[in-house]
């Protein structure tokens, strides 16, 4: 008898330390009654009828998608501006494990993590918006549509978020106490970022590249040959940027649980972000004039359109590639954090006009996206905020777990 | 829905692979489609239509649609431009003639199902085909509802139904594949014209057919069969009486098949997936060399200091 009641001690403390942060349930639940949960809880009660409707009435129901225009703002944001800016796993983890950079090994799991989530909400969003979610698995299981890029696309997202959940693993099992679970999931780790690279590769292009059956209906001046070149180049500077708004948001949300001195590197670290950022975003500006000029299309500058064009790349792809460097230059890691948030907009407005501001711009009557598509989406946005909050109170991303400090 | 392991392999082989399968299937698939030699056609002379939209009654009636919301007899829907959707898979639109004194031009829009569909390609499990018999039909019961098809196509002719939270499917005109012409009849909208304005056949007679009439009628006629090389053919072929630009056509498709839009992309893919590791696999191994070399350099340095 009493065996069994120290056995249920131990499970409880267990469950205790994993779930609930070491507190009884009663001060837990209690503890949850802050601000933030607050508001997000008000976000959430206002979205699920909305969710209902959209599963109960059809899409037609939530959003504007109207038959000139099929895709709206859960794609949109979901696919098209949430996968470059879930580019940070594949990026840190390279640069840690494949060139060496062992200084950003503090930032491999935050990224991996924001990675992994940024994913799943992907799909999440895509389950939103197919016609039959529930048909989700045909193209691996039914039907092979292998002439179709987003055959390419669906295959990729699903490994990659499975790869991502094997090199986001160690920190599960070390959350769990499983060292044998743990050693298991670290040898696979070269090899899963290796996959993850080229699947990333592929697939961040590969968004692009369906835009490449829409030359009549995309704007010339955003549809290029080079069209996966630029969705691809643009998901590096956006997974760094990412990386950097999530460590600044992570360290004053979390500020109690990681480790000091991983703070205080967390400037270092940024500054070097930032500098690559910079890079990558003066090869993307240089790669956008080559696709105008490729094409032809000086003519269409002085257009509205154009001038459009010219905000999207000066202010939101040199603006901030001048920031960054400006940053590095005066070690001002404020601006560089700044810059990080501004260039993730630039992103957004990017894949905003290539899937659905540019796109059909020839038509006469068009509608963006409808208010309930947008309730929605800060609704499952909030969702998974709650998410990756859950998770890093609990499992060691932001510091190291005391019983295998150090050893990756 | 039985699937064989040897399919599932392929498949496999093809995502995992993604693109080494899929452009040769693709490549493969071009080859064949042009090659469909008795596929049939409709040709649509506009110097004939008088818009009466019989052709859209008949549609509708065959196709089992709902009542139009605004009654076929009534004039009033040309005041705008339409196109197709769920309810209507084929609609006639009125253009003013810009010859002085000419009577308004009706151009009857409908699928121009495709030597090489964009819709087919575009589709992520094969819900289009492109049959023999010249049709681009859909199964209904493998779509997922991307939509896909419809952001590919280049009239944007396919139609979903976003009201149906369980069942929606894309909405097309089917040439009456299953209705009609596997059984040997005629399109109903063919058949149901009074005034002869399109015809039904193999589409190589048809474009014989085209020519004959531009060349013996060259004041009526402006000198071009829309649909004969346009986005590398299309089935439904059209000639008409003034520019085509004018009667809402789109005129910046090209004369390349939509699928070789996205082949360079898809060829590459496989190229990546082979380079990659063994580059990325590279840059791993020089990193793992060049610590190693550090830590010797240590050593040796330590061992001096000793």
């Amino acid at each position: 008898m009493a065996e069994y009641a120290e056995k249920r001690a131990v499970v409880q403390s267990w469950v205790r330390e994993r779930f609930f942060l070491g507190l009884t349930i009663k001060e837990y639940l209690r503890g949850l009654l802050k601000p933030f949960n607050i508001v997000a809880g008000i976000i959430i009660l206002i979205g699920l009828p909305f969710v209902v409707m959209r599963f109960t009435q059809g899409l037609g129901a939530v959003t504007h998608a109207s038959q000139d225009q099929p895709w709206g703002l859960f794609l949109t944001w979901g696919l098209f501006t949430g996968v470059p800016l879930a580019a940070t796993g594949f990026i840190i983890a390279s640069a840690v494990y494949i060139f060496g950079l062992k200084d950003y090994r503090p930032l491999v799991r935050p990224a991996v993590l924001t990675g992994l989530i940024g994913y799943l909400f992907a799909v999440i969003f895509l389950l939103f918006d197919l016609g039959r979610p529930w048909r989700l698995p045909y193209p691996m299981t039914i039907s092979f549509g292998t002439t179709s890029v987003l055959f390419l696309v669906g295959w990729h997202v699903a490994l990659y978020l499975s790869t991502q959940f094997v090199e986001f693993c160690p920190a599960i099992f070390e959350w769990i106490g499983s060292a044998r679970f743990r050693r298991w999931a670290l040898r696979v780790t070269i090899g899963a970022t290796i996959f993850g690279v080229i699947l990333s590769t592929l697939h961040q292009s590969a968004l692009g590249a369906l835009f490449l059956l829409a030359p009549g209906k995309l704007h010339p001046l955003w549809y290029s040959e080079f069209i996966p070149l630029f969705f691809f180049v643009s998901s590096i500077f956006a997974g760094l940027s990412m990386v950097i708004a999530e460590s600044t948001l992570s360290r004053r949300a979390l500020r109690g649980r990681m480790d000091p001195h991983r703070a205080a590197s967390f400037d270092k670290l940024t500054i070097g972000l930032g500098r690559a950022a910079s890079l990558v975003l003066l090869t993307y500006f240089c790669l956008k004039w080559v696709g105008v000029a490729h094409g032809n299309h000086w003519n269409l500058l002085n257009t509205s359109w154009g001038h459009w064009f010219l905000v999207e790349i000066f202010v939101f792809v040199l603006l901030p590639c001048f920031y960054f460097a400006y940053g590095v230059q005066k070690r001002n890691v404020d601006l560089i954090r700044f810059t990080a948030f501004f260039t993730i907009l630039g992103v957004a407005i990017n894949r905003f006009n290539v899937s659905i501001i540019a796109l059909n711009w020839k038509l006469p009557h068009r509608e963006f996206f409808h208010w309930k598509e947008l309730i929605l989406v800060i609704t499952i946005i909030t969702v998974e905020i709650l998410m990756y909050r859950w998770i890093v109170n609990r499992m060691p991303v932001h510091r190291e777990h005391p019983d295998y400090g150090g050893a990756e | 829905m039985g699937i064989s392991r040897r399919k599932f392999l392929k498949a496999a082989a093809a995502a995992g692979g993604a693109g080494l399968v899929g452009k040769s299937k693709l490549a493969h698939g071009v080859e064949h489609l042009t090659g469909y030699p008795d596929r049939f056609g409709v040709l649509t002379d506009l110097t004939r239509c008088v818009g009466c939209r019989s052709c859209e009654v008949a549609c509708n009636q065959v196709n089992k649609l709902p009542p139009p919301e605004v009654p076929f007899e009534d004039q009033s829907v040309f005041e705008k431009t339409r196109r197709t959707t769920e309810k209507a898979y084929t609609v006639v639109n009125r253009y003013p003639n810009p010859k002085p004194g000419g009577s308004p031009i009706y151009v009857k829009h409908q699928c121009r199902h495709c030597d090489e569909p964009a819709c087919a390609s575009a589709c992520l499990v094969k819900a289009f085909t492109k049959t023999p018999e010249g049709a681009v039909t859909y199964n209904k019961g493998i779509c997922v509802g991307c939509r896909y098809c419809m952001t590919a196509c280049p009239f944007y002719v396919p139609a979903y139904e976003y009201d149906d939270p369980f069942s929606p499917e894309i909405k097309k005109c089917t040439m009456c594949y299953d209705t009609r012409i596997s059984k040997g009849d005629i399109p109903a909208c063919v058949e149901a014209c009074p005034m002869e304005v399109m015809t039904f056949g193999k589409r190589v007679d048809l474009i014989r057919l085209a020519r004959k009439r531009i060349m013996e009628h060259p004041d009526r006629y402006v000198d071009h069969i829309y649909g004969e090389h346009e986005v590398g053919g299309t089935s439904w072929l059209y000639i008409s009486g003034v520019p085509f630009e004018q009667l809402g056509f789109p005129m910046d498709l090209g004369t390349k098949p939509y699928p070789e839009l996205t082949r360079g992309f898809l060829s590459m893919v496989p190229a990546v997936l082979v380079i990659w590791p063994a580059l990325l696999g590279g840059f791993y191994m020089f990193t793992q060399h060049r610590e190693q070399m550090d830590e010797e350099e240590e050593e040796i340095l330590e061992k001096k200091e000793n």
